[in-house]
């Protein structure tokens, strides 16, 4: 049973297990409107060039008066180059999601196996990389992030990357606290009892016990990797300016602020926030969820 | 080794080094030691319900775990019929295993919590290669039909949290069976279940040795429930032996102050009783600092000077009877 | 016949868990005279805990005790305030917790404990009188009295039991509750710590009410005893009369179901099934679907408590008539 198969069990358990979340209390209602608020803007944003009113790329400037305020026709009102911003709002979303979820998907690749096997080993080994960890964790993490982005350019990947490295010691520390208070639990001590070898032992026994709280620090990188995203455009560290993208109109829309323009950086604003929100509520309700079970 | 001996421990020790603060590490050379297990000898017949018997801290959960070389012994051997498992590679252990099991005292930490109760109870096949999918379905059911826990269809879908303290027990014991050993080690296996449903795990047990030809290694500090199920017993005190024997003799005639001391002092459901508990003086000292000579003698009402000096041997009395005590010789 | 100084009436305790309403002690009656041992005997959610807990009103929530009377020198603990249960408690009424490892405040030192326990009740009182006072209850329970100093970490696990066992009684309370005193503890230090018990009892008059799951350590050292089923009583007698003629199928199962080291041979038989989900209670008697001798009734009414002999109450249809 190797690690993907795992993680896909334990995908499949959840999914049917959403029906099961609303008996579950509040902790289930969080993640219920967690993952409703996330799936929407996903939706949203995948479904967007069928449902946006007007085109948001560079295609479709002047498509009305230039920064116009909010009104029946451009509910959102207008930026500078006259584009329509509820469609960039709709379709602003694209990139952000990417980063995000690459940024997860590298963190998952390097994290978990280094949380897990440094742990496990422990010794001189397992020190020498929670130093390296710890100092990495040391840092705040959006300068590190735009010292990184800086050093690897612009671009999605790279963006991505650079949330990966600040985010990659989180994994390491959650994971490694779990594996030390598991490998003292007897159930380890009985897989060996049964003869069980050490690859075993990391696959069949810790990691499914680890995943719980690898999904909730998942979810918090994702409504952190969203937050550092804008960010990281706002300085400019982003993406290309075609591509409609939130933190682009933040940076926009900080610039036309204080001639009294307010409807440009607040719209995708309120939706980076949305969906950050909608991950942390996800995280904290699974939070509260998953580890309780343990203790039941 | 006699044929009839299954197992033999033979000046069995296991010290742990104690943690240091870090100023100590700096300031200090000396290194002090949990002395754990401290000398043990001691055999086990083919098809005996040996108890190792002791109060908290005593060695007797170590020995156990030593005795499966599940933790490495500091030095002494230890002989599963006439091998030397102490000596063994790992392939080799790993061989080993499928002939002594464990049984723990937690019934619910020693599963894992995110595996059902079929797999755990079908991960040994597995891993050891004997049998996989319908095949392996097969003798989990059986095994499970075998320990109780019926039906067993139903039971192979639950997680450990589904099941009852004694029904978690017998999966553990199903999972301990299901390579078919000759020898099992059962640290406490019903201390942390209800007292109603003790029996049913200890009449299992006696039946499974009956039926499988089992032997036990049967680890306690409940007195009452040793002189139920054991054949021989031996007890521990500050990871010695000091008294060991054929059940019958020992609880009818215990000779080492210690063990006179812990019989007189389990309660007997009888108002009647006229009791009088032997009082021991002080606590268990710690297992750093063990006391010289006989490791009892601080607390020993018996106690003479030769005891501060002499650690005393286990010599046999009677047929089937062991004490370590300097006043008997 | 001596008058009764505690006596409870129809206590019943009840808490909501997340699936639903469970009552953890349902209608539990009894009496206890002055220098009496009770001994409440149960397994994993009989509500003995529940039980000893509520008589010093001390049930954590979500648990609420729902009805019933609890006199103690004429006076219903349960009417009062929680101001004026607070001065009975540790007064006249005090409680020794089950685990001595995690019950005393680890950044204090001993002293500590009795001087605040102390000014609790008499705010009046100096540093040295109460640490006198302390000095004095350290020697009662058999230790050096030095050890006033002492963090509880510096202390074995014997020797905090009877650190709490002080601090119950050093107020001189007529009734001290132990929950599981010895449980934690090994056969020698339990058998040492039981005859402490005894012994303040005898010295200082006090009632004893010991809660435990152990039914050798209440047929030894209790007067009474009271028989908890899932949350109910099922049987409470004086010791002579359960052991001559115990009548409740629990009861019995728990006898012939216990190792005695004292017969030569024993064969022992198992109570078949196990304790009940207290939110899935069986319909009728809670003890008929693992009792040998279950009747019709058995599985459709509730049996009530009845007196079969002197002060001898059993909760089965087996005795009385069937429609008591």
């Amino acid at each position: 049973m190797n690690r993907l198969g795992v993680k896909r069990s334990m995908l499949a358990r959840i999914v049917p297990g959403m029906a099961s979340l609303t008996k579950r209390g509040l902790a289930g209602w969080l993640v219920i409107l967690g993952a409703a608020i996330v799936a929407s803007i996903i939706i949203m944003t995948l479904v967007s060039p069928w449902i946006s009113p007007y085109d948001p790329s560079t295609k479709g400037i002047n498509v009305g008066k230039p920064l116009t305020p909010p009104n029946s026709q451009f509910p959102f009102g207008t930026n500078d180059l006259g584009q329509d911003m509820l469609s960039r709002v709709i379709s602003g979303g694209g990139i952000m999601l990417q980063v995000a979820l690459l940024s997860v998907v590298i963190c998952l690749l390097v994290g978990v196996p280094l949380g897990l096997f440094s742990s496990y080993i422990g010794g001189v080994f397992d020190r020498t990389i929670c130093l390296v960890m710890d100092s990495v964790y040391a840092f705040p993490g959006l300068i590190l992030a735009i010292a990184i982005a800086a050093m690897l350019g612009r671009g999605v990947t790279n963006m991505a990357l650079s949330i990966a490295a600040v985010y990659v010691p989180s994994y390491f520390r959650v994971i490694r606290s779990q594996v030390l208070s598991i490998k003292e639990m007897p159930y380890i001590e009985a897989a060996q009892s049964i003869g069980a070898k050490s690859r075993t032992i990391l696959f069949n026994y810790i990691l499914p016990n680890v995943v719980p709280s690898i999904v909730v620090v998942a979810t918090v990188n994702f409504a952190d990797a969203i937050l550092t995203a804008a960010g990281l455009t706002f300085i400019g560290l982003g993406v290309e300016v075609d591509i409609p993208d939130w933190g682009w109109d933040l940076t926009n829309g900080r610039r036309l602020l204080p001639s009294g323009v307010w409807w440009v950086i607040t719209f995708p604003g309120i939706f980076i926030i949305l969906l950050a929100l909608g991950f942390t509520l996800m995280g904290e309700g699974l939070s509260e969820l998953l580890n309780p079970k343990l203790g039941e | 080794m006699s044929k009839t001996e299954i197992v033999k421990v033979e000046n069995l020790k296991k010290y742990f080094p104690v943690e240091k603060s870090f100023l100590e590490k700096l300031l200090t050379r000396t290194r002090s030691f949990v002395r754990a297990v401290d000398g043990v000898t001691f055999s086990v017949r083919k098809g005996e319900f040996f108890t190792l018997a002791g109060e908290s801290g005593c060695g007797k959960t170590t020995t156990g775990k030593l005795v499966l070389k599940l933790i490495p012994p500091t030095s002494g051997k230890v002989f599963f019929k006439d091998q030397e498992i102490t000596k063994l590679r790992p392939e080799e252990l790993r061989l080993l295993r499928r002939k002594m099991q464990i049984i723990f005292q937690d019934p619910y930490a020693s599963f894992n919590p995110r595996m059902r109760i079929g797999d755990a109870v079908g991960h040994p096949l597995e891993i050891h290669g004997l049998a996989s999918g319908a095949e392996k379905r097969k003798r989990v059911l059986a095994m499970l039909e075998r320990v109780g826990l019926t039906p067993p269809e139903q039971f192979i879908e639950l997680y450990p949290h589904q099941l009852s303290g004694g029904q978690r027990q017998r999966a553990a014991m199903a999972r301990s069976l299901i390579l078919e050993p000759e020898f099992i080690v059962a640290d406490e296996p019903v201390s942390m279940i209800d007292v109603s449903l003790r029996t049913t795990i200890i009449d299992l047990m006696l039946d499974l040795k009956r039926e499988l030809q089992l032997t036990y290694l049967f680890i306690t500090h409940d007195l009452a429930v040793a002189k139920y199920i054991s054949d021989r017993i031996a007890v521990m005190y500050l990871g010695k032996i000091v008294e060991m024997g054929d059940k019958e003799e020992i609880f009818s005639n215990p000779m080492h102050p210690y063990t006179q001391a812990l019989l007189s002092a389990i309660p007997v459901p009888n108002p009647q009783r006229k009791r009088e508990p032997i009082k021991l003086g002080g606590e268990v000292p710690s297992a750093i600092k063990i006391p010289t000579g006989c490791c009892f003698h601080p607390r020993c009402p018996f106690k003479k000077e030769i005891c501060t000096e002499e650690e005393p041997e286990l010599i046999p009395t009677a047929a089937d009877h062991f004490v370590a005590c300097n006043l008997i010789k | 016949m001596q008058k009764q100084l505690l006596t409870v009436e129809n206590l019943t305790v009840e808490y909501w868990a997340r699936r639903g309403k469970v009552r953890a002690v349902d209608n539990v009656s009894f009496s206890l005279g002055k220098t009496e041992t009770l001994g409440v005997v149960g397994e994993s959610g009989s509500g003995k805990s529940t039980l000893g807990l509520s008589l010093i009103r001390l049930v954590p929530p979500p648990g609420r005790i729902v009805n019933g009377h609890v006199w103690l020198e004429g006076i219903d603990l349960l009417k009062l305030r929680e101001d004026e249960m607070r001065k009975v408690r540790g007064r006249k009424i005090s409680f020794i917790f089950q685990d001595p490892m995690t019950s005393l405040n680890p950044v204090k030192k001993i002293g500590e404990h009795f001087v605040e326990l102390i000014r609790t009740h008499e705010p009046k009182i100096s540093d040295e009188e109460a640490l006198q006072r302390a000095e004095k209850l350290l020697e009662d329970v058999g230790i050096q009295p030095e050890r006033i100093n002492d963090y509880p970490h510096q202390l074995s696990g014997g020797m905090r039991q009877r650190i709490m066992i002080a601090l119950a009684i050093v107020l001189n309370p007529c009734i001290v509750i132990a929950d599981e005193p010895t449980t934690a503890l090994d056969v020698i230090v339990q058998a040492k710590i039981l005859d402490l018990l005894k012994d303040v009892q005898n010295k200082y008059a006090m009632t004893l009410i010991l809660i435990t799951h152990d039914l050798s350590i209440a047929m030894e050292r209790c007067d009474k005893i009271l028989v908890m089923y899932a949350g109910h009583m099922v049987e409470h007698a004086y010791i002579k009369d359960i052991y001559r003629n115990p009548q409740h199928p629990y009861t019995q199962g728990l006898l012939r179901s216990i190792p005695n080291i004292e017969l030569a041979e024993q064969k022992l038989e198992a109570i078949p099934g196990s304790p009940p989900d207290l939110l899935n209670l069986p319909k009728g008697c809670r003890f008929w679907p693992r009792c040998s001798s279950a009747m019709e009734i058995c599985r459709k009414t509730e049996p009530k408590l009845i007196e079969t002999e002197p002060g001898h109450f059993v909760r089965c249809f087996l005795y009385g008539d069937a429609k008591k």
